[in-house]
């Protein structure tokens, strides 16, 4: 049993003595009899923490880890420093409190400004919160950030990542907004859709950069015609792709938001992730969550603080725009912590290797194979192609302890980041040649 | 500061100056600032926008706070204060000449006190 | 101290990634200009983090007597075992016969969360608190249009309750009603009856209360909701003070959300990250969001129930918090679950009656895992507030309570032990608040300006408000 009960049971008959209680029973007068004697606690026994290691790695040991990964789709694998893990596993940052005590928090707080900073030179943008808790729900709290009383309609591309659009869905369950499917067309957004879909009463259009497909949108004439309809552009972005892509502040977006898993997160089954938030100036009171700024103590000596806190649930309560309280703080650090081991040339670098690396194994495809591209646009790290039996070719990798692509209407989504060498990718043709017959 | 005798108020403290009939300027009184603290930011109405006597306008913010401001009038919003938008804190430092909204169209308004019945308002709620 | 943006070199960086063994492909359109990323080496980068770690109160630092956060001890064995490539290699859309293991953990979560909270399904999707409230919210709300009862538009909350709980409702679509907590900080019953109606989708509700005191007409309150057609939610925040003594599935609620960063030993990341598993009914079962684990005849299995709400966030939600809480409960097993709550309540009571003779209570009421205590007295005959005590505990190490918090107590300080600390911390940090206490007689002043020893003192955070800055500026 667990030995986190530091209590001994003479120090219990003390302290029962100072309350003036002869058992802890008493205490718990309030609770109905009926409540406290209907539950028969069907629970199996407590372990020691050899048997509880023993359990758990267990578990762990049940799952396939795959050596290489040729699937995305919202979940990316790249490289994370070594340096990363050695910040963010020291145990001041993983159990420390919200730093709602500036003074005693400082390391957090500058932790988080500084990440802030990053994502907005990543983004271009003027202002980041702290981060919400993944890429999609980011993009549900844009349309939050983007609604008034006259605009209550949203529009998403449907070459959004079909789990994004679903959130942002059931969110607009809750507020009703109504959200607005605009059609692709060859896997990118098709802009006569989009101009008739635009009406006078929508609030925001949202598009993922690169798409889910992979490809390349023309962001820039997509958030004009937006804003000719008077509707906030709000992007969707890859933090890799940041590296070289036009910056969503570049491209004219109101918002940014996305994915911040692949800033040094393992993929980890799911999460915890990161949802980054980051907007023009003009709309800095619409961000939600924590966002820290900096300031003087009453020696002048500089320090940080959680700010303009009176957009927040916890005082604006029914009339908050949000109710986020705990948000993904850690990782929003870990972010940080990888863009800066990272720098500007190494998150160039490993853009451009997971680029190239990609289009090598496309064009693999297609020459040694004859599989074809589903789409004919610009792409940057993951694209979709045809295959004549994917679920022969999946199975065929997984007994090489690879994860093939993502299947897709018409094929596989594959995806290649800086990880994979020419050497796998040439060995992935070769498993995948048995396949073609 | 204190109660200028020429303005009125109202009881959620927010004061009335009548400009013709039917205008208004309204901001809010030293009282109300002194317990509101630092004010930070104010959430202007939009011009053009109705006010309703006794309903909420727009509201300030503290640091720790969020506080409404009842409209003591009914009518337009014609005019808004954009000088708060940069400096909140005139409504700390001189809160009878920083008004917030100029409202025209008045066809209601709540009960209005002069100064001296404020002030002995003040007395009583503090 | 410097900021990251000032240490280093141009030029300086780690070397991390190989040269590219393909042709180097780019993009036809790049952006204009190059994001100012730190240039450090690895060395600068690790003093610069390290510094900041030591400009941090961590758990391992001192007591943490946070009302309403349950701060409790986060167990390091869970830590190793998050960590375990087994877990955190996996990619979440790997084909689940190659994830057995995965989905097993969010199984084995379910069913002894359910157990734990008398629920009969759970989603472990949400990533936090306030996020399961959010969901379970739209559970009630799916649940009367699937009856076709729309005119429920309304949520009652007591006027006690946390932030989120009236955020969440609004987010989820509904109208706030508050309903006023009676002088002895509990539910008034009266006002739930007048508030309850045809217009009432449910009643959101923590119990023990926000003061730490547990409502004894917990059954009456339920009943009066549920005869005027409404659910009602359980807020788990204060769960600690009932793990394994009772259940809210016992006292009538429909769906909980429970945060697993709080009574479930999870560490708190300096803000997150979180879980806010929601559990329900079993009517309520098919309209979780998707996709729920479930054992199946070869295994188990993620599936997404018939009439789910949908996702509400991507994924299977957060999936290595749920490890650690999983190992957490593994590890206590029956009888240890069964001793949390009596500890945590035991410790909360020890607490306040050794403070008693010194600090106002602001309920004289035995309390559960918290208590309150309200410095409005003090403040009157010193001039000193709870935040200047506040600030004089930190000088002492001890961080310190929740402040000003529920706000219908003035000059609040909420003060949670849990079940993990000795009598030895508790007997210090109460010898501490009662020399406070003298202080604020003797030296007020003291107070006013304190803390005295932190790296830096108090900030102004009224002109971090007026004018942001928000990001290191570099300058031209």
């Amino acid at each position: 049993m667990g030995s986190y009960l530091p209590l001994t049971a003479a120090e219990r008959g003390q302290m029962l003595q100072t309350i003036g209680v002869s058992s802890v029973e008493e205490l718990f007068r309030d609770v109905p009899r009926e409540a406290m004697d209907a539950c028969r606690w069907d629970l199996p026994a407590g372990k020691s923490e050899l048997e509880v290691r023993e359990a758990i790695t267990a578990l762990a040991e049940k799952n396939r880890v795959f050596r290489l990964c040729l699937r995305g789709a919202g979940s990316y694998r790249h490289f994370i420093p070594a340096a990363v893990k050695a910040v963010v596993t020291r145990e001041e940052f993983v159990t420390a409190y919200t730093p709602y005590q500036a003074e005693i928090s400082q390391g957090i707080l500058q932790g988080i400004f500084e990440y802030q900073t990053m994502i907005c030179e990543l983004t271009g943008m003027d202002v980041s919160n702290a981060g919400v808790y993944d890429g999609a729900t980011a993009a549900a709290e844009a349309i939050t950030m983007c609604r008034d009383r006259r605009r209550t309609k949203a529009c998403v591309s449907a070459a959004v990542n079909p789990q994004v659009a679903e959130v942002m869905r059931t969110y607009c369950f809750g507020s009703d907004v109504e959200l607005v499917e605009v059609p692709a067309k060859d896997g990118r957004t098709d802009p006569d859709a989009l101009r008739r879909l635009l009406g006078a009463d929508a609030a925001m259009f949202y598009l993922q950069q690169p798409n889910f497909f992979g490809l390349m949108e023309d962001a820039e004439a997509l958030g004009r015609i937006a804003h000719e309809a008077g509707a906030k552009f709000v992007m969707g972005v890859n933090p890799i792709a940041l590296a070289l892509m036009k910056t969503p502040a570049e491209c004219g977006a109101d918002v940014a938001v996305g994915e911040g898993q692949p800033l040094g997160l393992d993929t980890a089954f799911g999460g915890p992730y990161l949802g980054f938030m980051t907007a023009s100036s003009a709309m800095l009171r619409h961000l939600p969550g924590r966002i820290v700024g900096k300031t003087q103590d009453v020696d002048g000596k500089t320090g940080y603080v959680l700010t303009l806190s009176a957009r927040e649930q916890h005082i604006r309560r029914e009339k908050a725009s949000s109710n986020i309280c705990s948000n993904e703080q850690l990782c929003s650090l870990t972010a940080g912590v990888y863009l800066a081991a990272m720098g500007g040339p190494g998150l160039r670098q490993a853009a451009a290797l997971s680029m190239s690396k990609a289009h090598y194994f496309a064009a693999q495809l297609e020459k040694e194979l004859g599989w074809k591209r589903l789409h004919s646009g610009e792409f940057f790290d993951e694209f979709a192609a045809e295959c004549p039996d994917p679920d022969g070719a999946l199975r065929r990798l997984e007994d090489h302890g690879i994860l093939g692509g993502l299947p897709v209407e018409g094929g596989l989504l594959w995806c290649v980041t800086e990880l994979a060498s020419k050497q796998q990718l040439d060995g992935v043709i070769e498993i995948l040649r048995e396949v073609n017959g | 500061m204190g109660f200028p005798t020429e303005l009125k108020y109202s009881r959620d403290h927010e004061w009335v100056k009548m400009l013709d009939d039917t205008t208004a300027l309204i901001g809010i009184t030293d009282y109300a600032q002194s317990k509101l603290g630092d004010l930070v930011f104010v959430n202007l109405p939009s011009v053009g926008d109705t006010v309703e006597a006794g309903e909420v306008a727009c509201d300030v913010e503290s640091v720790k706070a969020v506080s409404d401001i009842i409209s003591p009038v009914t009518g337009k919003i014609a005019e808004v204060n954009e000088a708060l938008n940069d400096a909140p804190e005139l409504l700390n430092n001189e809160p009878y000449e920083a008004w917030i909204m100029k409202v025209e169209e008045i066809a209601d308004s709540e009960e209005l006190l002069d100064a001296a019945k404020y002030e002995a308002f003040t007395q009583e709620e503090g | 101290m410097k900021t990251i943006f000032e240490l280093g070199a141009e030029g300086r960086g780690l070397s991390l990634l190989p040269e590219c063994d393909v042709p180097v492909v780019s993009l036809r359109e790049t952006r204009r200009t190059q994001p100012r990323l730190p240039h450090v080496s690895e060395n600068e980068l690790m003093r610069h983090y390290t510094a900041l770690s030591n400009r941090v109160h961590g758990l391992n630092d001192g007591f943490y007597p946070l009302g309403s956060c349950t701060m409790k001890y986060n167990p390091k064995i869970n830590e190793e075992l998050a960590a375990l490539p087994g877990f955190t290699k996996l990619h979440p859309l790997q084909p689940q016969d190659t994830a057995q293991g995965a989905i097993e953990v969010l199984y084995r979560a379910k069913t002894l969360l359910c157990e734990i909270t008398g629920m009969q399904d759970m989603t472990l999707q949400p990533a936090a608190g306030a996020h399961g409230e959010f969901t379970g919210l739209l559970l009630i709300k799916a649940y009367h249009r699937s009856r076709n009862d729309t005119a429920r538009t309304e949520i009652i909350v007591p006027d006690s309750a946390h932030g989120t709980n009236p955020a969440s409702s609004v987010m989820a679509g509904f109208r706030v009603v508050n309903i006023p907590s009676g002088p002895d900080g509990c539910v008034d019953l009266e006002a739930l009856q007048k508030a309850v109606g045809p217009q009432t989708a449910g009643l959101m509700l923590t119990n023990p209360n926000t003061v730490g005191i547990f409502d004894k007409n917990i059954l009456k309150i339920t009943e009066i909701v549920h005869r005027a057609g409404g659910l009602c939610y359980y807020d788990g925040a204060n769960l600690n003070a009932i793990l394994g003594v009772a259940r809210p599935g016992d006292m009538g609620f429909d769906c909980v959300h429970l945060n697993l960063h709080k009574s479930f030993s999870t560490p708190h990341g300096g803000g997150g990250p979180g879980s806010g598993p929601v559990g329900c009914k079993e009517f309520l079962a098919k309209f979780l969001p998707g996709p729920v684990p479930v054992r199946t005849e070869e295994g188990f299995a993620l599936v997404k129930p018939e009439c789910s709400i949908g996702r509400v966030r991507s994924f299977a939600g957060n999936f290595t918090v749920v490890v650690r809480a999983l190992a957490y409960l593994t590890e206590l097993g029956r009888e240890g679950i069964r001793e949390v709550g009596r500890a945590a309540v035991l410790n909360a009571n020890y607490m306040m009656a050794c403070l008693k003779d010194t600090y106002d209570m602001a309920y004289d009421h035995v309390c559960m895992h918290e208590f309150v205590m309200t410095l409005a007295g003090l403040h009157e005959k010193t001039g000193v507030s709870a935040l200047d005590i506040a600030k004089g505990l930190l000088d002492a190490g001890i961080h310190p309570p929740t402040m000003y918090f529920p706000l219908i107590v003035h000059e609040a300080l909420m003060i949670e032990p849990t079940e993990t600390e000795s009598k030895q911390t508790m007997d210090e940090a109460v010898a501490e608040l009662k020399q406070l206490y003298k202080l604020a007689f003797e030296d007020p002043e003291a107070l006013h300006t304190a803390p005295h020893n932190t790296p830096v003192r108090r900030l102004d955070e009224v002109q971090a408000a007026r004018n942001p800055v928000l990001r290191y500026d570099f300058g031209a």
